[in-house]
Order: structure tokens, then C-alpha cells, then sequence
């Protein structure tokens, strides 16, 4: 895909950019269609966001001058590949008092590193775990 | 001073009157910020105070870095802008508070000013801002330009055949989002393919969320049947975070999480969680709020479901707590996040005061004037009343239509009404049938389709409807299988609407700041910006969507009623003859009443506003005129239509010199040759209440007078009835009929009348 940044004349990507969109599988907008989830071709798998449209919108968010916005698009792209019970044992990891220490939130952040790639979310759980430890977090709750 | 008092009373009445009214079930209370309750004064509420070192946050409203609570370090590290915040915090309050209500300054201008603003500033300036002020900026700063609407879908039985008929109905009358809860968790299967199914009938795009467990929600989101979530709440003090069982993080981690899934996703907070709670720290309701709404904008959420919530009901007990409520709506427009601005849980009894609420939201307009008006009755409410529910959602049409303003939604006709309901519960059953989840028998369907409300229908049983869900749940039926059922039962366009809908999820375009569907295309706050720069500019009604709002049901036009006349017509024939005898002469009889009837009495006009035929009105002032030994002759006059001219010419033409006037519409005056036109001696004015036993009298009263007796005036009596809502369209419609047939100086012609059937 192209590597210069889209601008909000992009959007909505979907009528303006539908060539930048493919699904995981590689299939183009073009082909999600009635027809294709009639004969059975078009599957719930083929309509999940992707990383790349993600990014993409990160892109227009920044362009529209919405950087935290962005922000959240990015960890999004990270977090579109990760599995649905890794992102949920990770969310209750973050609730208080689920993690007992610093190390178990340490190595979940390492987890989500090498397994997945994800550089963002991984300093996000490090951040979390710091503040967490300073304010307390990390006691028993039930 | 004395004492002495000539009359004792314990109790002026009119208290008992207003113990009686329902705004005296709402509870108020006093304002009290040590223990919370204050909107804009916290006991404990910081000045606004930034510090940086080194492109380092190092304080925040008096909060020293090393003391930052996980709230203070959030809003530091992801909401304030290290590069301006200094600079945006030395400029004056007042001064910042002027920018927002100058239509000169632009949206954009004011929020980049707001990333440098810590929570106490942000409240600070907010709170200098009157009412009026702040719905004037709420409507110069709401993100996207087009207002929008959300509405609620639930029923206290989980029903889903009625889920389906009511998100129909939710879709046809133009909400832009629809969200659904359960009364019993495990239902949340069901209720999210139900009104999947029913938001598809009628139109595409309408987003639907369905409120549940975090985790649930977000698989059934990823099953494809939601598009959106507004259930991930924030809380301004760190002791309730903890005790909602979240921190800032962990919430920023569920707003990643929605996008990653394609799901349009917005947080929750508002007035008074905290203080509900118990943990409000002593602080104002907006000081919590501007720390939330911080939060929120921190944590990269497009938008916000604040303005109360749940604690809009508490807000409401306090001096200023309504103001506090569209205060905090517009913190969160100016820190640039979509805003659904409450407008929920119902704050009172008092149907006034929730009239006053919404008015200057429907005038300001918003991203989503309510984050959920009720769409169906109140006790069908699963969230909680809201603020406007199915019993009065006509209310809110015609407020739309009364303020020419764009509340996001448009009048359904009966017809209209009953087909989206029978082609949804038709959808959702088939939907059911192929994929072998139930088979919903005709007398369920026929009552749901019937049904303004769950008392009414004959349909599942709680235990089937967790059934049907937890087979939705355990055989993983995803949108793919739904839309394929549709598909191969003949509802084609329905497929086709919840294929365009999920294929949205692929692009993302849904998920930038303020985004809804119209017309098969993704606006948001990116190319249907808000662009208002004072009058011309930002919102205006279309053309079209003036016509689509202007149309609500029975409404008057002067071609009906003329018809309805024709049939009166017919009737009146049949009772009466008017014959026209010639020019009238000045009576000589001393025991004569002339009526002086109008134009177009009993020729194109047949009945009073109270309904009584024109033929009865004069056969009963005759009954009364004779009564009173006197005798009545009829003139008709076609100079005026006007009643004290109608009486007073009667008068002068009258041997006794007393007259009664009478238009069509009933409205009559006893009138005297020697009065001055407006000075008569009986007005008889509210037509609508006059009875035939009231035209009696008036022509016994008539005869009285022509004796020179003083009888007793009749009243009509009137218990504060709003005639003037009731009938005015109507009687101008009527009088301008009348009007059209009178010319100047036309002579008074004697009218010969006969009754012709004397049974009726």
C-alpha cells in the first residue's frame, strides 16, 4: 500500500479509498457482498477490521488533528491480531487487584511483546504496573 | 404590633393543590459541598494550577507530581499538551469563557486550546457561563453538524419478537443509534439478534449497541450483530474507579479493544456517579466530570456519553444541577469528543421540568440529543425511565416542530407503523425457524405486532428466551448466518441492510469522533464538521427535512374541513330551510329578538365548535325567546362576520331593540341598539363549551331584556380547558371562510327559516 499518510480527503475510506481496504484473507471490499456470504465465500472472519485500516484511520484522525484518537487507532492495529481471550485476560489484568505484583503485569507486557508485536500495548501494561505499584493496586480484593 | 386577627386558618389551600402535583414526588435538597452536594462549588474543589519541567507535567490543579493519583498521571500523561498548557493556562477564565460564546472564534481554535487545559480550568471557565451561554457554545462546539438520536429498545420480558417490532419502529422514526439491555443477563444472545434483525427492516445503517458484561459484549459486537458500545463508564475520583472495579488503563485497554474489534465505541460518565458512590472527595459535580471527560479524551475515545446518566436524578436536587448537566455536555464537545449529551434517566415527575430540559438541547442540537430516548413505554424500559419514553415521544415531534429544530427524528404514519412491525417480527421468526432457534406460533406474533407494550403481547416465556439465547450463544451463530437466513426467506432488502451494515466494520470509517449513517454514508465530525461561525452558518433544516418534520399526524388544513362541513351538509337539509325573503326593514314589534346570523350560516358552515347543528342552536333560542313572551326573527348579515357587529345590527333592526348576534362556530352575544359594539349585555365567547341548553337561556335572557328586566347573566362555565390549543386552528380556518363572504355595505337580508323535521 501506499506509504504516505491519508488526509481527511480520504475519508470515508470505504467510498473514497475502498483499494486501500483488504480483508485478512486479502479479499477487497469490492468482493464482501451479499452474494459472497450467500454462497458462503464472504465468512464473519472476512468482516473484521485489519491492522491496516486501522493505521489508516489512525492516519485521518492525526490529519483531522486528533492525536490521542490516533493513539487509541494505533494500539487498536496492535490489538486486531491478538486472539479474543488474550485481550480479555489482559483487560482483567488491568482491573485493580487482579494482578497480586509488578512481575505478573512485567511479563504479560513481555508476552504481548514477542509473541505479538505489540510494542504499544506492552509499554501501556508497563506504565499501568508502575503507577499501580506506587498507588496500591496490587492488593487482595476478593 | 397586634395581635388580634379577625380569621383563623391553618393552611392556605392552594399548597394542598400543589402537594397534588408530581414535580412534589421530586426530591430536593440542600446545597451541601462538604458531603458532595454542590454542582459548581466544591468544598474541596482545586484552583487551576499547571507546572511543567523539562516537557514533563510536574503538577496539576495544586497536585504535586510525586502525590499525582492514577487520575492526576493519566490526564498528565495522555490528555494535557505539555507544549501549550502553560501558555493556555495563564490566559484569563473569563476571557476563555467569552471565546466560547464569540462566533468568531472557531471550534477548532478553542479545541486546541482545551489540550492544555487541566480539569479545573476547564470547569472553571464553564462554569461562568450562564444558561443560555452555554447551549449557545454547546451548539458552536458539538462536533459533527448534523444532529443526531438515540434510542432505547428493551422490554420487561426480553421479548424478542417485540425487540424486532420496536427496533422497526426505532429505525422508522429515524434514531440514528438503538441500544438494548436485558432484564435477565443471559438473555443478551437474543436480545442483540432481535433487534439486529428489526433495525434492518426500513432502512440501513442504523448503529445498535447492546449494553451487557464487558466481555459479552464485546463477543457478541464481534459476532457481528453491534456496532457500537457505550458501556465503558469513568469516574472522577480514584477511590470510585477502584470501586467500579477499573482503572484509567484498563479502561483505555477496553477502548482499544472495541476499536480493534470495528466497534464504534464511546465512554460513559456524568454528574454525580461519584457522589453515589460515595467517594466524591468534597468536589463539585463538574470538577469530577472535567476530570472523566480529561480521561476520556486521554484514553483516545471518540466520544462520550455524559450530561448526568444515572446520576442526572440526583444532579437534579441541587440549586443549578440541570445547568451542571449541559455544563459538563459542553466540556466534552469542547474537548473535541462526540458527545450523546444525556438527556436519559428520567430527572422528574414533573413533565415540565423535562420539557424545559430538553429545549435547549433541541435547540442547540447535538451529536445525540438523548443517549437514549425511551422508544418504548416506561415500564418496558430496561435501563430506567428516560427523560421522554413511548408515551410521549409525540411530545418530543411536535417540539421539533413547534422550534423548526432537528431533533434526529421524524413522525411515523399508522400504516407505516404496523408494516415495519409485521415485517420484522415476520423477519425475526423466520430468522428463528431456518436457523432451528424456535418457531414462534401466529397468536404471538399477531399480539406483538399489535402491542404498544409488553402487558399487551402473548409471547415467549421468560425460561424460552434464555433458551433461544443460549443457543444463539452455544452454536456461535454469528451476522454471516443470520443474513443468509433472511436471505434464503425471501427478506432480501433486510439482508442487504445488515450486510452494508457489517461491511462498515471493514474500513473503520465508523469509528472517527461523531460518526453515524445517513443515507447509506458514514458522516462524522471529519466531512460533516460542524461549521458554525454565527448565522448562516452551521445546521440549518433542509428544505426537505423541514417538510419531514413538519409532517406529524391530524394536522388541519381548510380543504378538510370544508369536507367535513359537506357532510354536515347532507344532514341539515334535511332539518332546515333558509330561505331569503329581501331586504330587512326596521322592526316596530316592542317583543321582538332579531338574530343576526352570519355569512355563511347554514350554507357553508353547519355546526358549532361544541359540535351542536346550527338547525338545533336556532330552534332552542326560539324555544327560549318564547319562553320570555317574546318572538324571534331571523336576519341574516353579510357586511360583517364579526359577533358584537352581528348583535349590534341585529339590535338596531330589532322593534324591541334587543339582539342576539351568532356566528357559525357558536361563539353568540345578547346585544342592545344603544350600546357601543364591544360594550354588549351578554357575551356567550367559549363556543366550544356552550351547550344547547345555554342557547336556551340566551334567548330567555334575550326576552328579558327586551322588558327592561335584569336576569341572571348565564355563565359558561370553563375548568381552565386550553381552548385556544384545542379549537384556534380550527375557528381561524372557520372565520376565515365566514370573512371571505362578507362585502362591504351589503344590506341585511330577512331570512325566512323553517324546521322541517321536528324529531331531530
Amino acid at each position: 500500500m501506499s506509504k504516505h499518510k491519508l488526509g481527511i480527503s480520504d475519508y470515508p475510506v470505504g467510498e473514497k479509498r475502498p483499494d486501500l481496504i483488504h480483508t485478512a484473507s486479502g479479499k477487497s471490499l469490492r468482493e464482501l457482498d451479499l452474494d459472497g456470504v450467500i454462497r458462503g465465500d464472504v465468512t464473519i472472519e472476512d468482516l473484521r477490521i485489519t491492522p491496516q485500516a486501522l493505521n489508516i484511520q489512525a492516519d485521518i484522525a492525526n490529519a483531522a488533528g486528533r492525536d490521542a484518537l490516533a493513539a487509541n487507532f494505533e494500539r487498536a492495529a496492535e490489538m486486531a491480531v491478538i486472539p479474543q481471550d488474550v485481550v480479555m485476560e489482559m483487560y482483567e489484568l488491568l482491573r485493580p487487584g487482579r494482578a497480586k505484583n509488578i512481575t505478573v503485569m512485567k511479563d504479560a507486557a513481555q508476552q504481548l511483546r514477542v509473541e505479538y508485536g505489540a510494542q504499544q500495548l506492552a509499554s501501556f501494561i508497563d506504565e499501568a504496573a508502575k503507577i499501580y505499584q506506587k498507588r496500591g493496586l496490587f492488593k487482595f480484593r476478593y | 404590633m397586634d395581635n388580634k386577627t379577625s380569621v383563623r386558618a391553618n393552611r392556605w389551600k392552594r399548597f394542598s393543590n400543589w402537594d397534588d402535583r408530581p414535580l412534589r414526588l421530586d426530591g430536593f435538597a440542600i446545597e451541601d459541598p462538604e458531603h458532595g452536594f454542590s454542582a459548581f462549588n466544591g468544598a474541596k474543589d482545586p484552583k487551576p494550577q499547571v507546572s511543567v519541567s523539562d516537557g514533563r507535567i510536574t503538577s496539576i490543579d495544586g497536585v504535586a507530581e510525586q502525590d499525582f493519583d492514577m487520575i492526576d498521571l493519566f490526564i498528565a500523561r495522555y490528555h494535557l499538551d505539555p507544549e501549550i498548557t502553560e501558555q493556555v493556562m495563564s490566559m484569563p477564565s473569563v476571557e476563555v469563557s467569552r471565546m466560547l460564546v464569540d462566533m468568531n472564534v472557531s471550534r477548532e481554535e478553542l479545541t486546541w486550546l482545551s489540550r492544555g487545559m487541566t480539569p479545573a480550568k476547564l470547569a472553571d471557565v464553564v462554569a461562568r457561563l450562564n444558561a443560555l451561554e452555554i447551549t449557545f457554545a454547546y451548539s458552536k462546539m458539538r462536533a459533527r453538524k448534523t444532529p443526531g438520536n438515540q434510542g432505547h429498545v428493551t422490554n420487561a420480558k426480553d421479548d424478542p419478537l417485540q425487540l424486532a417490532a420496536d427496533s422497526a419502529i426505532a429505525v422508522a422514526l429515524g434514531f440514528d443509534e438503538i441500544e438494548t439491555t436485558m432484564r435477565v443477563s443471559r438473555n443478551s444472545w437474543s436480545n442483540a439478534l432481535a433487534c439486529c434483525v428489526g433495525s434492518a427492516v426500513g432502512r440501513a445503517g442504523t448503529l445498535f449497541q447492546c449494553s451487557s458484561e464487558e466481555a459479552e459484549e464485546l463477543e457478541i459486537g464481534m459476532a457481528g450483530f453491534t456496532s457500537y458500545a457505550e458501556t465503558v463508564s469513568v469516574y472522577g475520583t480514584e477511590d470510585a474507579f477502584i470501586d467500579g472495579d477499573d482503572t484509567p488503563w484498563s479502561k483505555a485497554w477496553l477502548a482499544a479493544a472495541y476499536a480493534s474489534r470495528g466497534i464504534k465505541m464511546r465512554c460513559t460518565s456524568g454528574a454525580a456517579a461519584e457522589l453515589l458512590m460515595g467517594f466524591h472527595e468534597a468536589k463539585s459535580l463538574l470538577y469530577l466530570e472535567a476530570r472523566c471527560l480529561c480521561m476520556e479524551r486521554g484514553m483516545g475515545a471518540q466520544g462520550t456519553q455524559n450530561g448526568g446518566i444515572d446520576g442526572a436524578p440526583l444532579a437534579a436536587t441541587m440549586t443549578g444541577g440541570v445547568r451542571e448537566l449541559m455544563a459538563e455536555n459542553l466540556i466534552a464537545v469542547w474537548l473535541d469528543l462526540e458527545c450523546a449529551s444525556g438527556n436519559d434517566s428520567r430527572h422528574s415527575e414533573s413533565e415540565i421540568r423535562v420539557g424545559a430540559k430538553i429545549a435547549p438541547f433541541l435547540m442547540a442540537g447535538s451529536d445525540l440529543i438523548c443517549s437514549g430516548l425511551g422508544t418504548i413505554l416506561k415500564y418496558d424500559n430496561s435501563f430506567n425511565p428516560s427523560l421522554f419514553n413511548g408515551e410521549e415521544l409525540e411530545e418530543f415531534l411536535v417540539l421539533q416542530r413547534d422550534f423548526e429544530a432537528d431533533g434526529g427524528l421524524v413522525p411515523i404514519d399508522e400504516q407505516k407503523a404496523l408494516d415495519v412491525r409485521i415485517r420484522a417480527v415476520d423477519a425475526i421468526s423466520a430468522v428463528f425457524e431456518e436457523l432451528e432457534i424456535s418457531s414462534p406460533g401466529e397468536p404471538m406474533k399477531q399480539s406483538v405486532v399489535e402491542a404498544s407494550g409488553s402487558d399487551e403481547t402473548v409471547s415467549y416465556t421468560p425460561r424460552e428466551v434464555s433458551q433461544i439465547s443460549d443457543k444463539i450463544k452455544t452454536r456461535n451463530i454469528t451476522v454471516d448466518d443470520v443474513i443468509r437466513a433472511l436471505h434464503k426467506r425471501g427478506f432480501i432488502e433486510e439482508a442487504e441492510h445488515l450486510m452494508f451494515l457489517v461491511k462498515l466494520r471493514v474500513s473503520g470509517d465508523y469509528l472517527q469522533t461523531s460518526a453515524i449513517v445517513r443515507n447509506k454514508k458514514v458522516i462524522s465530525a471529519i466531512n460533516d464538521p460542524n461549521d458554525y461561525l454565527g448565522p448562516g452558518t452551521g445546521y440549518r433544516l433542509s428544505e426537505e427535512r423541514r417538510k419531514e418534520i413538519s409532517a406529524i399526524r391530524d394536522v388541519l388544513d381548510r380543504g378538510e374541513v370544508l369536507r367535513t362541513e359537506e357532510t354536515f351538509k347532507r344532514q341539515e337539509t334535511r332539518r332546515i330551510s333558509y330561505r331569503n325573503m329581501g331586504p330587512s326593514e326596521p322592526g316596530t314589534n316592542p317583543n321582538e329578538v332579531v338574530i343576526g346570523i352570519s355569512p355563511g350560516f347554514g350554507i357553508k358552515l353547519f355546526r358549532t365548535l361544541a359540535g351542536h347543528s346550527l338547525s338545533e342552536v336556532l330552534r332552542r333560542i326560539q324555544s327560549g325567546i318564547e319562553r320570555g313572551g317574546c318572538t324571534m326573527r331571523v336576519i341574516r348579515f353579510c357586511h360583517t362576520a364579526d359577533t358584537s357587529f352581528l348583535g349590534l345590527s341585529a339590535a338596531g333592526l330589532s322593534g324591541s331593540g334587543v339582539g342576539i348576534g351568532i356566528q357559525s362556530k357558536g361563539t353568540a352575544v345578547i346585544h342592545h341598539k344603544d350600546r357601543l359594539p364591544h360594550n354588549n349585555l351578554e357575551l356567550f365567547s367559549n363556543a366550544p363549551l356552550t351547550s344547547l341548553e345555554h342557547y336556551f337561556k340566551m334567548g330567555e335572557n334575550a326576552a328579558a331584556y327586551t322588558r327592561g328586566t335584569m336576569p341572571d347573566p348565564v355563565i359558561v362555565p370553563t375548568r381552565g380547558e386550553a381552548l385556544g390549543a384545542r379549537f384556534h386552528g380550527r375557528v381561524a380556518l372557520i372565520y376565515a371562510i365566514e370573512t371571505a363572504m362578507t362585502s362591504d355595505g351589503a344590506p341585511p337580508v330577512e331570512t325566512e327559516i323553517t324546521f322541517l323535521d321536528s324529531t331531530s
